[in-house]
């Protein structure tokens, strides 16, 4: 009986290990085929079916956040001592340096596209208009976050002021980092000019601003002096840095590479919201 | 102990001549086919996920943190091309892997909910009872043996199978509550909820340790499947038929 016994628990740790063999060998064959997944990844019809969760993101954000939902505003306190920047950290180039050298008197920002009345406004024209300051998160998509405060001049009164056209759809920023590749103007981490897009509803947002100071400073080069854009319930890339031209369009496929932003034209998503 | 040819070949007869053992329907068909979904979705989420984490392989705890800051937890190398997804750094198509999923996994984990709430499954089979938590030191006691229960016993879940199957669903609910609080627009919606969790880097450091407890129970799981009996544990949540072990096994 002992013998019986033992022999049947000698059986059972063998069906156990050529089980766990078992199990081991599927799981590895299932990860070398799961291991397709950069074959699929490449291929644009199942980027096609991946890109239907964006749709369905989009939809859900916009849904809860149709009251306007503003983002979460911070004490001065918590502003961080050291805000990172990224991407460009500074444009370079001949016309750029001459505008820092010149304290950004020269810089204009021409707002045009299916507008009323085209706009051209210089930062000192900027600064007289109403302002609103706001100390949020920067959440970059990279996964890091820092608060700072911002003050600028809301874009809807810009928007308003320059009188948007029926069927104009989006909001098309222009940036001064135009940079090919070039190390010494930033790396190649941006090798094109820089634009970014964001859609009425964002654009019409009260803390959607045309920001010129930072921390109660102008802003300083890096953070994309002398005006930069903050979209607050928006991911960091959104915020275009640099800006010299805003155009109102109905429709972004024309133009760069067509995704309506730097980043999106390298595949990331154009609603920033997660 | 050796043994002769001829006790081998009584023992086969014994064997032979053993009535079946019983066979009980033991998954329902909801809970088959949502773990295999999952299955697939955990395994593409936490691939994608460690993706996403190498972008910026620093955690934090509060509202903000970057390079600057103190982190919470900083990782010196990033994570090995075989364990993400895909293989190469892509910040871009690891999000859309990863989001496309997410919503896999909330609209599987929602029929999962329902169905089992509904169908009594959580209350019935998973909630662990006064009398299971009673025996909390005896399960203990019977898993590090690797005791596995017999007969009426292995009808149920043990215990320990209970609540780590009613961890498991707390921490999926923490995974998606926590990835949400890392969305711009989502904390607009709710800031209170990113508070209530210290903050949005806060959230970001417990997705990542949520998830590692997640694979902790999976290869728990795993190892607790292969002592069981692989075949007949794989079987009972392909068709749901599971072989009862006898009580003298």
């Amino acid at each position: 009986m002992t013998i019986i016994t033992r022999q049947r628990a000698l059986l059972t740790r063998r069906e156990a290990l050529l089980g766990g063999l078992a199990g081991g060998g599927l799981l590895l064959s299932g990860c070398s085929r799961i291991l397709q997944v950069d074959a699929l990844t490449d291929s644009t019809s199942f980027q096609r079916v991946l890109a239907v969760a964006q749709s369905w993101t989009r939809a859900t954000q916009r849904f809860f956040l149709a009251g306007g939902q503003m983002a979460k505003e911070y004490k001065p306190s918590d502003i961080s001592p050291h805000f990172k920047a990224n991407g460009t950290l500074n444009p370079g180039g001949d016309d750029y340096e001459r505008h820092v050298a010149e304290g950004f008197v020269n810089w204009h920002l021409k707002i045009d596209g299916m507008v009323s009345h085209p706009l051209t406004l210089s930062v000192a024209d900027l600064r007289r208009l109403p302002s609103r300051s706001q100390i949020t998160r920067h959440d970059c998509v990279e996964g890091w976050s820092a608060i700072g405060g911002w003050t600028g001049v809301p874009l809807a009164l810009l928007l308003r002021a320059a009188g948007v056209r029926a069927g104009a759809k989006y909001v098309v920023f222009y940036c001064a980092d135009n940079l090919d590749g070039d190390p010494a103007k930033g790396g190649e981490q941006s090798p094109g000019q820089y634009y970014e897009s964001i859609g009425l509803v964002d654009a019409m947002h009260p803390q959607t601003i045309i920001a010129y100071d930072m921390n109660g400073k102008p802003l300083d080069v890096a953070h994309g002096a002398p005006l930069r854009l903050r979209v607050e319930r928006q991911l960091g890339y959104k915020m275009a840095k640099y800006v010299r031209h805003i155009q109102l369009v109905s429709d972004f496929r024309a133009i760069a590479g067509g995704h309506g932003g730097y980043w999106e034209d390298q595949g990331y998503d154009w609603y920033a919201g997660i | 102990m050796p043994t002769s040819a001829a006790e081998a070949t009584s023992e086969t007869d014994r064997r032979r001549a053993q009535p079946r053992r019983e066979i009980i329907y033991r998954h329902a068909w909801p809970v088959r086919l949502t773990h295999w979904i999952n299955a697939l979705t955990i395994f593409i989420l936490v691939g994608s996920g460690l993706n996403i984490f190498n972008a910026h392989p620093r955690l934090y705890w509060g509202q903000a943190g970057a390079d600057f800051d103190k982190p919470f937890l900083a990782f010196a190398r990033p994570w090995p091309d075989w364990l993400t997804l895909p293989s190469y750094m892509d910040l871009a198509d690891a999000r859309h892997w990863h989001f496309f999923f997410a919503w896999v996994l909330v609209m599987n984990g929602a029929f999962y909910l329902a169905w089992s709430l509904a169908s009594r499954h959580i209350q019935r089979d998973l909630w662990p009872t006064a009398g299971d938590l009673r025996a909390i030191p005896r399960s203990i006691a019977d898993h590090i043996r690797l005791k596995h229960p017999k007969g009426e016993a292995a009808k149920r879940y043990n215990v320990l199978q209970r609540l780590a199957y009613v961890g498991l669903l707390a921490l999926a609910v923490g995974m998606v509550l926590t990835g949400l609080c890392m969305s711009p627009g989502f904390d607009a919606f709710a800031p209170w909820l990113v508070a209530a969790l210290g903050g949005r880097q806060s959230a970001r450091t417990l997705h990542f340790l949520f998830a590692s407890a997640i694979v902790l129970f999976i290869a728990v799981h795993l190892i607790e499947v292969v002592l069981a009996g692989p075949l007949n544990e794989l079987r009972s949540m392909i068709t749901g038929r599971y072989a009862v072990p006898g009580e003298h096994d």
